[in-house]
């Protein structure tokens, strides 16, 4: 396949509601069901290895208008929660086995109540993950969490989820984060062959697709791109920061390209790609993931590392991707992404590394104001 | 019929002034710390184990009462726009910018009323902004964050494993204290500890518990407050636990006389979401016009869920520190948990009406309010109020529209409740006619 036609295949699928993607997903691999994945974080291997596809549920976008989530949160909560909820609420949900939420925030906590209460018929669970990585009862901790989730899953779904399975699709997942990392280093290489909000939409199209079938075309996109000689254009190399959660729009990532920003490196998708390296396959599957969650885990708004913090992790991403700038992206009212705002800030401007914030939202339509912004914002570091 | 008339009193009661004294010994106590060297450590309130600092007489510090106390005296607004200067948003919680302006504003420390901790723990009991919050004390003052990550109640008991970790930190916690404070840790002065948090538990249960007579011998929202302090702070010391002896004593000796809070009770309600700080009194005088008392609230077990039965146990106290910190607070339950706490308020307290009071800075209580409204005016037929301002930043609150809100509903209520009595009568009179 062309590069032109994955980008066209990634795009469209971003399109479709979550319900719709695992239908065509399903024309594929008919006997597959699907698990609808609230970011950031969840074991992807024990969904997959249980015969389910894991679906990133980031909302709906601007795919739905809100008619009944609007009365149950209230203004100031982000978009995600809300859309998210309408699609339960609208029973656009039906098609999955069930939704897997985790301790991210209070609104994502309560949401998932919300869930469990508007949509009874569907199997909700719940993760609590780590917080604190360095107690000696980490390690059992979390292995036991995504045993837990392991044992309610295979109960619920009256199969057994064997280790060899989860094995299994951990290297599949390993594979797919390797060549997602790949793909990220080559866009930093040469930042000439693929733009950021392609990179962006093939990764969450990703979310959308069975780990077999994205491998596959990571693979195919890798080889086409390293034959491609696109030169870079020119430009202030930044990093995005604060969309961990809901994402933003693709025109917004556009539009920040356009405004003259070439985007180095970004935090899109995280969850889905959370660990910096392979994690070991070996015959303790849940115990290696756990071991990669407390230990290898990129930086993240939504897990506190003690000896690893966040603005260190920040300093060291722009560090490496040569980047001159960051730009803040939080989603509007999220509130982990605009309290670390106030620690990455401090740390950028002690740097004298400068940044923007530009907050975005689900039903944002217009970019215009974000475009000039940004292209002040470019100009100024050009000029210095 | 509107309940037993009583004497117009004092609305804020004896307990008051006990409750306030107390409060008043401990930061007296902190003041002092800010140049006696006393090692202070930072806690949050919810499902906290401030037993364990005790045990070490490493004095508490509540940053969250810190809040509390700079919005019921108007002071918060300076704070928060300080905050919010160096990069805090409009939308963070209002709770946090208060005190972070405020230390920023050196009122941490020796020039301060606040002692600059030794440590900071961070109890992550529920409310994930705890977190956030910590860190940034944390790199403010350059002290380090001690993690005590507690697994939130997603099942309807926690599993082993919760339990075991809850332990082992805790455990680690006391490592910690031992090293910072160079003394042994004492498990026989926990338990004595833990026998006056128990003892002070017992009252506030027994309290709480009065308020089902008719009329309620204190308001279970507003009045709460008195307690709260004693309860979450300062748990674990005899002083606590002799203030709510003289509590129980004094609310029992109501109930014997019929008195309740007001001169009359004509609605009883119970009250989720926590109170309007900067504009208490205000926000209370709303209630008091239509004589309604709340006779239970959520917001009054932040700290922890007592009213159930859950005690601290000198026998078992570890565990039961665990215990307490996972299962019996509001804040680490789920939302719909919540749903069933209020239920039983409902039933049990016998009340007339859910008055949900919306937070804007607190997501951890208000997002979904709107869900709990349609759940319990919709399929529970509890009439239900929704209203909304904040707890901390004096910016959000709109009286007058708050109050249009308040006595449309009481009037409707009012009404309905005439109509009620009428149609009574009128079946009354034909069963007498027959
Ligand atoms: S966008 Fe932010 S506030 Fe909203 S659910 Fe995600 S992490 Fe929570
Ligand atoms: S969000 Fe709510 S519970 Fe959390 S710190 Fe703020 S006021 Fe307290």
């Amino acid at each position: 396949m062309s590069v032109e036609t994955i980008m066209q295949d990634c795009r469209d699928l971003l399109e479709l509601l979550p319900a719709q993607a695992l239908s065509k997903a399903q024309q594929r691999y008919p006997h597959v069901g699907g698990l609808a994945v609230f970011p950031v974080y969840a074991p992807l291997e024990i969904i997959h290895a249980a015969g389910l596809m894991p679906v990133g549920l980031f909302g709906a976008g601007d795919k739905v208008e809100l008619s009944h989530a609007d009365a149950r949160f209230q203004s100031f909560i982000c978009s995600i929660a809300k859309s998210t909820l309408e699609l339960f609420l609208r029973g656009e949900m039906k098609a999955f086995a069930g939704v897997v939420f985790s301790s991210i925030c209070d609104v994502a906590r309560n949401l998932a109540s919300l869930v469990r209460r508007n949509a009874p018929e569907l199997y909700v669970e719940y993760l609590h993950l780590p917080q604190n990585m360095y107690s000696a009862a980490s390690q059992d901790y979390t292995r036991a969490e995504f045993e837990r989730f392991r044992t309610n899953l295979a109960r619920h779904l009256g199969r057994s989820i064997p280790d060899a399975a989860v094995a299994r699709s951990l290297e599949l997942y390993n594979q797919v984060r390797a060549r997602t990392r790949e793909l990220y280093e080559l866009r930093r290489a040469r930042p000439g062959v693929i733009s950021a909000a392609d990179t962006y939409a093939v990764v969450q199209a990703g979310t959308r697709m069975m780990p077999e079938e994205f491998a596959e075309l990571l693979e195919d996109l890798l080889f086409n791109l390293r034959q491609r000689t696109g030169r870079a254009r020119d430009g202030v190399q930044v990093v995005l920061e604060g969309a961990f959660c809901e994402q933003p729009p693709l025109a917004l990532v556009e539009t920040i390209e356009a405004a003259g920003c070439i985007i180095q490196d970004d935090d899109l998708v995280v969850g889905w790609r959370l660990f910096s390296d392979d994690v070991p396959v070996h015959d303790d599957p849940l115990g290696a993931l756990a071991q990669a969650y407390l230990r290898d885990s990129v930086y993240t708004s939504v897990r506190h590392d003690r000896d690893r913090p966040r603005t260190e992790g920040l300093t060291r991403r722009v560090e490496r991707a040569g980047a001159g700038a960051v730009l803040f992206t939080p989603a509007k009212f999220c509130e982990p992404a605009l309290l670390d705002y106030v620690l990455f800030r401090q740390r950028l401007d002690e740097t004298g590394c400068p940044h923007l914030k530009i907050e975005f939202e689900e039903k944002m339509w217009t970019f215009e104001a974000t475009r000039t912004e940004v292209e002040t914002f470019a100009e100024s570091m050009l000029f210095d | 019929m509107p309940a037993t008339t009583s004497p117009s009193r004092d609305y804020r009661g004896i307990i008051h002034q006990l409750s306030r004294d107390i409060m008043t010994g401990w930061m007296t106590q902190l003041k002092e710390a800010t140049h006696d060297g006393t090692p202070a450590g930072y806690l949050m309130i919810s499902g906290n184990c401030v037993e364990i600092l005790r045990c070490f007489d490493i004095l508490p510090v509540f940053p969250e009462i810190n809040a509390l106390q700079l919005a019921i005296r108007k002071n918060s607004l300076p704070y928060i726009i300080k905050s919010e200067e160096i990069g805090y948003a409009s939308d963070n919680c209002a709770y946090v910018k208060a005190d972070v302006g405020y230390t920023l504003c050196g009122g941490v420390g020796v020039d301060g009323n606040t002692p600059k901790p030794a440590l900071i723990i961070c109890n992550f009991v529920g409310c994930n902004v705890y977190i956030k919050w910590f860190e940034h004390c944390s790199a403010m003052m350059n002290v380090p964050l001690v993690m005590l990550d507690i697994p939130f109640l997603r099942e309807d008991h926690p599993s082993d494993a919760d339990v075991q970790y809850v332990l082992c930190q805790l455990r680690e916690l006391i490592a910690h204290c031992e090293r910072l404070t160079g003394r042994k840790f004492d498990i026989d002065r926990l338990r004595e500890i833990l026998h006056h948090s128990a003892r002070a538990e017992d009252g506030w249960s027994r309290a709480k518990d009065l308020c089902k007579n008719r009329p309620a011998p204190f308001d279970a929202y507003f009045d709460s407050i008195n307690m709260m302090g004693p309860i979450n702070a300062l748990r674990g010391t005899k002083e606590a636990a002799d203030f709510f002896d003289r509590t129980v004593a004094e609310y029992e000796g109501m109930v014997a006389d019929g008195l309740g809070v007001l001169d009359e009770e004509r609605f009883r309600i119970v009250v989720e979401g926590p109170p309007p700080y900067p504009h208490y009194r205000n926000f209370r005088n709303l209630f008091e016009t239509w004589k309604a008392v709340a006779v239970q609230s959520t917001y009054s077990t932040v700290g922890g869920i007592w009213e159930f039965g859950f005690r601290h146990d000198p026998n078992r106290p570890l565990e039961s520190i665990a215990e307490q910190m996972i299962l019996h607070n509001l804040c680490n339950r789920s939302l719909l948990e919540r749903y069933k706490q209020i239920q039983s308020y409902v039933r049990d307290w016998q009340a007339d009406a859910l008055v949900i009071h919306g937070i804007k800075s607190c997501r951890l209580f208000s997002a979904g309010q709107g869900d709990m409204r349609e759940y319990f005016a919709r399929e529970m037929g509890v009439p239900t109020l929704m209203v909304e301002s904040d707890l901390e930043d004096p910016r959000y609150y709109a009286e007058a529209q708050i109050k249009n809100r308040i006595d449309a509903f009481f009037e409707a209520l009012q009404y309905k409740r005439l109509r009620g009595e009428r149609a009574e009568a009128a079946r009354a009179e034909q069963v007498e006619a027959r």
